[in-house]
């Protein structure tokens, strides 16, 4: 089953430090090699991007950056065979910014996406 | 958290380091099944612990070192393994090193390999390699082997009891297999993961959803092989193959559980990212070199059902070229009677009943439902309907699946309508 990890925080002043940059690409090849890893980039700051919503019928687009104290920093999709799989690469994760970025705080969210299993055929 | 969310969360890691772990002891004490009980134990203690002290920064090393350290007690107690103490020791003084967890990074993937070698050793039967490998690389527990083969747990226990047991008598190192011999035995290991993967595929809908497990665990082994052997193109060829039919596993049943073929899926439910992975993986297996395997040439073939919109605009020459080829390489009546369909797409059905009536005189495949089925499209494309109702009928006398033999009869009936 797949899981998709959005990372929050706010959008630093700094660069993340390189030991940190490192032990991300560490990481991330672990959890490549171990079949689990399917996709994962960094999302630029929201400046850069736009917002459409729909509200009383109207359709509005608004350029970035959003008001938001949180940004969405990255995206990791995990194929993993339970959500405290997803929740361990996760915490791997946000673990390696508490070694590598000290005084940086986000959070994870680990959210599941639909697959075959949620749209099981009534037995 | 509360103490079965504890467990939950640290048989979670269990699973994601079992295999690394139990490689890593039976490198020490060269025995699997060792190595595993040693490794069960280090899975004991930390459920005793963890929800107390949370789970460790390193959780796979943390299971290792304890698993070591009960490995040095139990050959204290037991003079029996007065060998394997001496063994240890060495091993041990090797990683007492300064940087164990560097010294431990530098093997591991080598450890692994030859786990996974080991596991799928010839001198072991068919089912003993799967529950094995079940259990050792994926971390999988026997009552859940049981329930994904539909076969009594005491079943799998015995299995994996006796395994252990062969490979230890018979002596099969823990090394990985010879050159001369790594063709063979690759393919052991290859056909091992595929049959895990095609138990789990040809598993009817219902309410049986736990077999398409079988399907992701065997694609995430197959990913793991293919990261410790990037060099065989076969490994990526398997790869392929099982990315691009698990992208379909969403559209091979109907509302009702029914199966709904190739030819009739909706495309759009097709799962884009497994396709994409898979055509990637393919590209892997060209890049390797070589000459094209019995998986590489199936996956080029399911690549171009993947690429293709539709049946009518699938590139059919292509894929009756690839059926010629897997033909040589791994000749079967099955493969001639796709070869059959697919010509039969690209030249015409009168050049598909060539070969399926070639096949016929040549008695394969007698008493295939399949063989009668693609005879009856074959004819019924010709216009010869009452020909092709007769075949139709006779498939659905043939099968035992009974959603088949619904669809036989449904073609059938089609037929009778028809002028």
């Amino acid at each position: 089953m797949r899981y998709i990890i959005l990372l929050k925080g706010a959008q630093p002043s700094t660069p993340p430090p390189h030991a940190l940059m490192e032990a991300i690409m560490k990481l991330g090849e672990e959890a490549t090699k171990a079949g689990a890893l399917l996709d994962t980039a960094g999302l630029a700051p929201s400046a850069a991007g736009a917002r459409i919503e729909l509200a009383a019928g109207n359709v509005t687009v608004t350029d970035g950056p959003f008001t938001e104290s949180k940004e969405l920093i990255s995206y990791a999709l995990y194929d993993v065979r339970s959500k405290d799989e997803a929740v361990e690469w996760g915490a791997r994760f946000i673990r390696i910014h508490r070694d590598h970025w000290a005084g940086w705080e986000g959070t994870a969210d680990v959210l599941k996406v639909m697959g075959p299993e949620d749209f099981a055929p009534p037995s | 958290m509360t103490g079965s969310d504890a467990n939950q969360a640290i048989e979670a890691v269990w699973r994601m380091e079992a295999a690394r772990v139990i490689a890593g002891l039976a490198r020490m004490v060269h025995d699997v099944g060792l190595a595993e009980e040693l490794a069960q134990d280090a899975l004991v203690i930390a459920l005793e612990r963890w929800p107390e002290t949370g789970i460790p920064p390193n959780p796979g090393g943390w299971l290792m070192s304890t698993a070591k350290h009960r490995a040095v007690d139990l050959v204290r107690r037991r003079a029996v393994y007065e060998r394997k103490l001496q063994e240890i020791g060495r091993s041990l003084d090797e990683a007492a090193e300064p940087d164990l967890d560097a010294t431990l990074d530098d093997h591991i993937g080598d450890d692994v390999l030859r786990l996974i070698f080991t596991v799928c050793h010839p001198v072991l039967s068919t089912e003993a390699r799967v529950a094995l490998a079940l259990r050792l690389l994926g971390g999988l527990a026997t009552d859940e082997i049981a329930r994904a083969f539909l076969i009594p747990e005491p079943t799998v226990a015995q299995r994996i009891v006796r395994a252990k047991r062969t490979l230890a008598t018979r002596g099969v190192p823990f090394e990985l297999p010879a050159p001369a011999e790594l063709a063979e035995r690759l393919s052991s290991v290859l056909d091992v993961l595929y049959l895990i993967f095609n138990e789990g595929y040809s598993a009817t809908a219902g309410d049986d959803w736990t077999r398409p497990d079988l399907c992701y665990e065997a694609l995430r082994l197959g990913r793991v092989l293919a990261g410790l052997m990037p060099r065989e193109p076969e490994v990526h060829g398997l790869v392929a193959l099982m990315e691009i039919q698990a992208s379909r596993l969403r559209a091979r049943h109907g509302p009702a559980g029914e199966p709904v073929l190739l030819q009739d899926q909706d495309r759009r439910r097709w799962d884009r990212l497994l396709i994409r992975r898979g055509l990637v993986a393919l590209e892997r297996a060209e890049e390797a070199g070589g000459r094209f395997g019995p998986y590489a040439l199936q996956a080029a073939i399911a690549a171009c059902h993947a690429r293709a919109p539709s049946t009518a605009d699938t590139d059919w020459e292509r894929v009756a070229a690839l059926y010629t080829v897997l033909g040589h390489v791994a000749p079967s009546p099955v493969v001639e009677l796709n070869r059959a369909v697919a010509v039969g797409m690209a030249l015409g059905p009168g050049d598909g009943l060539t070969i399926v009536d070639a096949l016929i005189s040549q008695g394969g495949l007698e008493g295939y439902p399949h063989l009668a089925a693609v005879r009856g499209d074959l004819l019924a494309k010709l216009g010869r309907s009452g020909e092709a109702r007769q075949e139709f009928e006779q498939a659905a006398s043939l099968t035992r699946n009974a959603s088949e033999r619904t669809l036989f009869l449904g073609r059938a009936a089609q037929l009778s309508a028809s002028p």
